[in-house]
Formats: C-alpha cells, sequence, structure tokens
C-alpha cells in the first residue's frame, strides 16, 4: 500500500453529521475512499449518507473496524475528538479543523505521548488539507482530480501551495505517490521529518518534495534527517521570502521569532544538507522534473 | 493577542506577584492625580503601546516634582512612539502607567512561552535582567536558564527553586520567588496566553521582588473561553487595515510594496508575493480570503487592497479547492463593478471549474488581464505596475 492510507483503509468521519463533515464525506466517498461510517456524539445509531452514524470513536473501531479517521469537529472540541480516536486504537488521524487553541494541541502531543511507539496513533494536522494517495484514496478537502497517480511524495504546511505544486507535476506529467498537508499550526501533530520518515520507506516513492515556510526549525531538521538517513532526494521550496519578522503570516506558525527562521536562512541551511532547492515556487514542478531525469 | 503593561499587572497581582503602587491615566490631570495617590516622591510615567524597548524611544520618563509629571504626560499622550519593535509608522500612546519610583538593587529575567519545537512550556530565566536577552542569548548563552514543563504534571517546586537559585534568589526571598514563579506559570496556563514575560524583575533596595514591567501576548484560537482577556483588545494598537480585515473574516497584514494580493490559502500567499519580488515588485499586502470566498468577501478584500492609496496594480490569484473558480470570478467581476477600480488588474484562476471562470473574466467586458500560471501572473503584474507608474508620471 501507499503510506498511511489506500483504497482498503476504512476510515470514519468524526463529526460526521455537520454540514462540512457531511459535503466533504460525500467528496471521499466519491474519489473512492473507504469511508465506512462517522461518529456524532448523540446521534449513535442513525445512518447517515447511507452508513452508519455511531456516538463513540470506540464503537466505530469495533462494529466497523475502523482504522483510521478524519476530524471535522469545531475547535473548542477538536482537541477531545483526537484524543478519543487515539484512545480507542485508531492508527491514523487527520484533522481538519483550523483554530484549535495552542495549549490544547500541548494536551493532545502530550497524551499520544503516552503510548508506546508502536501503538501510538499518527496524528497530521490540525489546520491541514489532509492527505491523498492518488487514484485510490483520499484522506481529506483536496480537489482530488488535480492529483495524478506517481512516485513523487510531498509533505507540505499549505494546503493550496500544495495543490499549486501537485498541478504543476500533472502538467509536466509527473504524478504523486502520496501528499501528506501536516498544517500551519505552532504545534502540529507530524512534522515533515515524521512524513519524510514514511516516504523513505515507501517503495512507490522514489523523490520527496517538502512545502515549506518561514517560522520554526522544522524544515532545517527535516534537512538534517534527509541528509543522515535519506537514501532518496529530497527537494525543498520555503515560503515566505518577503515576510517581516515579527509578522504572523496567516498560519500561526508562520512568523519569523528567532534566528534562522527566515526563509532566506533555510534556504541557505537546507542547501548545505544537500537539498535540491525549488529556485521559486513556479519551478516546483520543473525542480522535480530535473531531480527525477537525473535517476 | 497582546495587552498593555497595566494590563498585564493587573492579572500578575491576581497571581501573587508583587508590583509598585500605580494606576492609570487617560489625561494629563488624571496622570498628576495618580501622583497625588502615591506615596513617595519619585515617579516613572510610563507609554501604554504594544511594545517593548519603550524607554530607548522616550516612552518612560522619570519625574520628581507634579510639573514634571504634567510636563512627561503631555509630550506622551496622544503620541506616536516608534520603537524597534513597532515599525515605522510607530503605535499611538492612549494611555499612561504612573508608578512609584522603585529603588532597584538587581535587575533580573523571567519569560515564560509555549515552546513550539518541544510542545511545552519553557521557563527562561536570568540573573542579568533589564537588557535585550536576544542580544544576551549570543554574548552569554551560559547566563541564561531554561527549564521545560513537562505539560502532564505542570510547574513543580523544585523546578521553581531551581530557577530561583540560579537568579541569585538566596533563603530570604525564596518563598517569595517561588510564589512568583509559580503564579507566572499558572496565569500563563490558565489564561492560554502564549508568552509571558517579566523584564526586568527587580530585587528593590527594601529587598522586595517585584514585576517592574510586564507583557502578555495571548492565544487567538483560544479567546472564544477567555471572555474577560478578549474585552483587553484595544484596536488602537494595531493596524486598522488588519482590524477591518479581522472583522470581514480575512488574514491582512499591510506590507511596503505597491502591488496589492489577494490569494486564497497563507501558503499560496506567501509563494506569490516571493513570486512578485523575483519578478520585480513589491508586495503592498499578504491577504489570504480563506476557503469559500463568496462574491461579498470578495468585495470586501477587494476594498481592502484598495484602501492603500499606494497600490499601483492587483493580483488576483486563487487555486480553487473547495472554491470554485466560477464563483470567485463572478465575484471579482461584481467587485470590479461596484469598486470603479482606478489601477490594473492581474487575476489568475485554477483548479476547481477554472474554464468556467476565465469564461465569466473573458465575457465581463471588464479590462481584466488573465494569467494562466504563478510566474505568467507575476511578470504581467509587475509589468502593469511600471506602465502605471510610467503613465502617472
Amino acid at each position: 500500500m501507499a503510506i498511511l492510507i489506500d483504497e482498503k483503509t476504512r476510515i470514519i468521519v468524526q463529526g460526521f453529521t455537520g454540514r462540512i463533515g457531511t459535503f466533504h464525506a460525500q467528496e471521499m466517498i466519491e474519489y473512492g475512499s473507504n469511508v465506512v461510517g462517522g461518529v456524532t456524539p448523540g446521534k449513535g445509531g442513525q445512518t447517515h449518507l447511507g452508513l452508519p452514524v455511531f456516538n463513540t470513536v470506540k464503537e466505530a473501531v469495533e462494529q466497523v473496524g475502523a482504522e483510521a479517521s478524519i476530524v471535522f469537529v469545531p475547535p473548542a472540541f477538536a482537541a477531545d475528538s483526537i484524543m478519543e480516536a487515539a484512545d480507542a486504537g485508531i492508527q491514523y488521524c487527520v484533522s481538519i479543523t483550523d483554530g484549535i487553541p495552542t495549549q490544547d494541541m500541548m494536551t493532545v502531543k502530550s497524551f499520544l505521548r503516552r503510548f508506546p511507539k508502536a501503538k501510538r496513533m499518527m496524528l497530521t494536522g490540525p489546520n491541514c488539507s489532509g492527505t491523498i494517495s492518488p487514484e485510490r484514496a483520499m484522506l481529506g478537502i483536496m480537489p482530488g482530480h488535480i492529483y495524478k497517480r506517481g512516485n513523487v511524495g510531498i509533505v507540505g504546511r499549505s494546503g493550496t501551495l500544495g495543490y499549486e505544486a501537485a498541478d504543476q507535476m500533472r502538467r509536466l506529467g509527473i504524478g504523486i505517490s502520496t501528499s501528506v498537508g501536516i498544517g500551519g499550526d505552532p504545534i502540529i501533530g507530524s512534522s515533515h521529518r515524521d512524513v519524510l520518515e514514511k516516504l523513505e520507506q515507501d517503495p512507490e516513492t522514489k523523490v520527496a518534495l517538502m512545502i515549506g515556510e518561514i517560522g520554526g526549525p522544522q524544515e532545517v531538521e527535516a534537512g538534517i534527517f534527509a541528509k543522515e538517513n535519506m537514501s532518496k532526494p529530497l527537494i525543498a521550496y520555503i515560503a515566505g521570502l518577503t515576510a517581516p519578522p515579527g509578522r504572523r503570516m496567516g498560519h500561526a506558525g508562520a512568523i519569523i521569532s528567532t534566528a534562522g527562521e527566515s526563509a532566506a536562512e533555510k534556504v541557505e541551511r537546507l542547501k548545505e544538507l544537500g537539498v535540491t532547492i525549488c529556485p521559486t515556487p513556479a519551478l516546483m514542478g520543473q525542480t522535480v522534473a530535473e531531480v527525477l531525469a537525473r535517476l | 493577542m497582546d495587552i498593555h503593561e497595566y494590563q498585564a499587572k493587573e492579572i500578575l497581582v491576581e497571581y501573587g506577584v508583587k508590583i509598585a503602587e500605580g494606576g492609570l491615566a487617560y489625561t494629563v490631570d488624571e496622570a498628576v492625580q495618580r501622583c497625588r495617590e502615591i506615596d513617595g516622591s519619585v515617579w516613572v510615567i510610563k507609554a501604554q503601546i504594544h511594545s517593548g524597548a519603550r524607554g530607548k524611544a522616550g516612552g518612560i520618563k522619570v519625574c520628581r516634582t507634579h510639573d514634571e509629571v504634567e510636563a512627561a504626560a503631555e509630550a506622551l499622550l496622544g503620541k506616536k512612539l516608534v520603537t524597534h519593535q513597532t515599525g515605522p509608522a510607530g503605535k499611538i500612546c492612549n494611555r499612561l502607567y504612573v508608578e512609584a519610583g522603585t529603588e532597584i538593587a538587581r535587575e533580573l529575567y523571567l519569560s515564560f512561552m509555549i515552546d513550539r519545537s518541544h510542545e511545552r512550556v519553557i521557563m527562561v530565566g536570568s540573573a542579568q535582567g533589564g537588557m535585550e536577552i536576544e542580544r544576551l542569548a549570543v554574548t552569554d548563552p551560559n547566563a541564561i536558564i531554561k527549564i521545560y514543563v513537562e505539560p502532564a504534571v505542570g510547574l513543580q517546586d523544585f523546578q521553581a527553586r531551581t530557577m530561583a537559585f540560579a537568579l541569585g534568589l538566596g533563603e530570604d526571598l525564596l518563598n517569595h520567588a517561588v510564589k512568583t514563579i509559580k503564579g507566572c506559570y499558572r496565569a500563563l496556563r490558565d489564561l492560554d496566553a502564549n508568552i509571558l514575560e517579566i523584564n526586568p524583575l527587580v530585587v528593590t533596595k527594601n529587598n522586595e521582588l517585584m514585576a517592574l514591567d510586564a507583557k502578555m501576548s495571548f492565544d487567538e484560537n483560544a479567546l472564544f473561553r477567555r471572555h474577560r482577556i478578549a474585552e483587553l483588545r484595544d484596536n488602537t494598537q494595531i493596524d486598522p487595515r488588519e482590524v477591518a480585515a479581522a472583522e470581514a473574516g480575512l488574514s491582512y497584514v499591510g506590507l511596503d510594496g505597491d502591488i496589492g494580493c489577494m490569494i486564497n490559502g497563507a501558503g499560496l500567499a506567501m509563494a506569490t508575493m516571493d513570486m512578485i519580488k523575483l519578478a520585480g515588485g513589491e508586495p503592498a499586502n499578504f491577504l489570504d480570503v480563506g476557503g469559500g470566498a463568496s462574491a461579498e468577501r470578495t468585495e470586501k478584500a477587494f476594498r481592502l487592497v484598495l484602501a492603500d492609496e499606494g497600490v499601483k496594480a492587483m493580483l488576483v490569484n486563487i487555486f480553487a479547492g473547495i472554491n470554485r473558480c466560477d464563483w470567485i470570478a463572478e465575484g471579482v467581476v461584481q467587485a470590479v463593478r461596484n469598486i470603479d477600480m482606478k489601477v490594473p488588474l492581474v487575476v489568475r484562476l485554477s483548479g476547481t471549474n477554472v474554464e468556467e471562470g476565465r469564461r465569466i473574466i473573458a465575457d465581463s467586458g471588464l479590462p481584466i488581464i488573465t494569467a494562466e500560471t504563478l510566474a505568467d501572473a507575476a511578470e504581467k503584474v509587475v509589468r502593469a505596475r511600471d506602465e502605471m507608474v510610467a503613465k502617472q508620471g
């Protein structure tokens, strides 16, 4: 299978019966994702979109064998839903919800660390566009039709910039093994590095593209990981050349607060680590094509 | 969300932190009145603006007579102060905090913040307070103590004691130091603050431990459950364009260039601004319209971008996922018609229903320049800007 999800992965939707949950559940089903039900506390026993609704994630795991979940629960309650999924034995969870308080995410991460690594749920997001393994399964809110199946793995903080990359690649006939949105918040479930670790182990992936931003050390940490542990080439683009220090650029995590967090500094560090840099965001597809041609 | 020094101090007092006697003034008369209420013969008049480094900008004045207080208050109220943190526009001072002068024996540094890479609260302290901690971190990193707090159990007494000893607070001040340190941690956690900084934390000549300044910043995402904090918002300290944007559900940051931007998604917005710069232009703003951009929201975004009189050309770059290009195109056409745009507009649409979107733009008969790719869009908007500037002479 592809990393994280494929056409067989049994998916549930948390916040299933809400407007947003309903809309995206339909989109995912149409794309071919194996959605087996959903959770809305208090609506257990009902049927929605022809699928069972459960009161708790645990019931969904026991009764329909849920393995992965996607969270559309409002920000005030989302952290609780993520922890419920982890407790119930869900293996992979995507949190789409934007606006979760940072301290709630601190609690979530602390909760997840209590599980031994082998049993620990993988979380991506919050505030992300989700994960897609093209032509197999979509666990997210992206426009599925712009993704072509292939052998480039993508990891990125931003949703629409990830679409831009996928679209540039499709125009050049390049496909994607799996694309993972990790989200733009200060504290997130998985980092660039965590996803690169999965892509390195994935036989379908030949090349990895990391789409980063200003703020935080995680792009450079991913570069260090790639230098030390990856056999596959890593390509990167870092957005935010024009971002002034101290100003938050939309994403809560996208703020230059200390040395080394600006786009130029990150690019410099990544070059030193042997990462191929996309010189402009318009050349993400082109740069990937050049690296693929050298393989 | 940032708050003022006096507001942070009011909060910290509730958590057991000692501060100097003081009061708030909106007028010169009130400032003098506050001095009468405060014991002693030395007062410090402090401009309340959302910025550090106020001292260097002349925002903090030590006064010894009521006449001096009057002069200081007059000099500060209604004035814009420019510090290295405010940017060249500066921030307006509408409130003063009048505080009893303190005789300082030692200046210390203490702060708490959410360290996002460690996903924990970090407590930072130094026995060398008063100066910029960033500079100290470079010149003498060993003078800074960092202690991480495990979220599941919170800050422990031994950690607070470790910090107190590192700050050189001995036996006589130890209990109060532990109380102060733990109080600060609780304030940060209870109120969803991202940052709490006391610089300086001082030991007075009377051997008291006191917060002489206080800075707190709060998580915007948590304000829904912190009503009392949400009420402390002071919009006079924020770029009015950003206030208007937030009210319309848009994310806006004003910049110094002359090419206005409207883009969906923060990452794509930053990337598009990069492309403008690489094509030889300078963006006037960052503006993320988000998902589900309705015609109404699009028009609001246009008005916001064009309210900046320095804008010489505008670029719309939308990659429609949940959005649909035809809806966006209708919104753009409607906005251009309603606003009577005077500067050239470049529109690049991509994603869901792109053909339909392009047809709507073409059929509108409006002088909208269309672009197919990101590079194309950036080049076209820079060229349009150059032509506009040439035309205006």
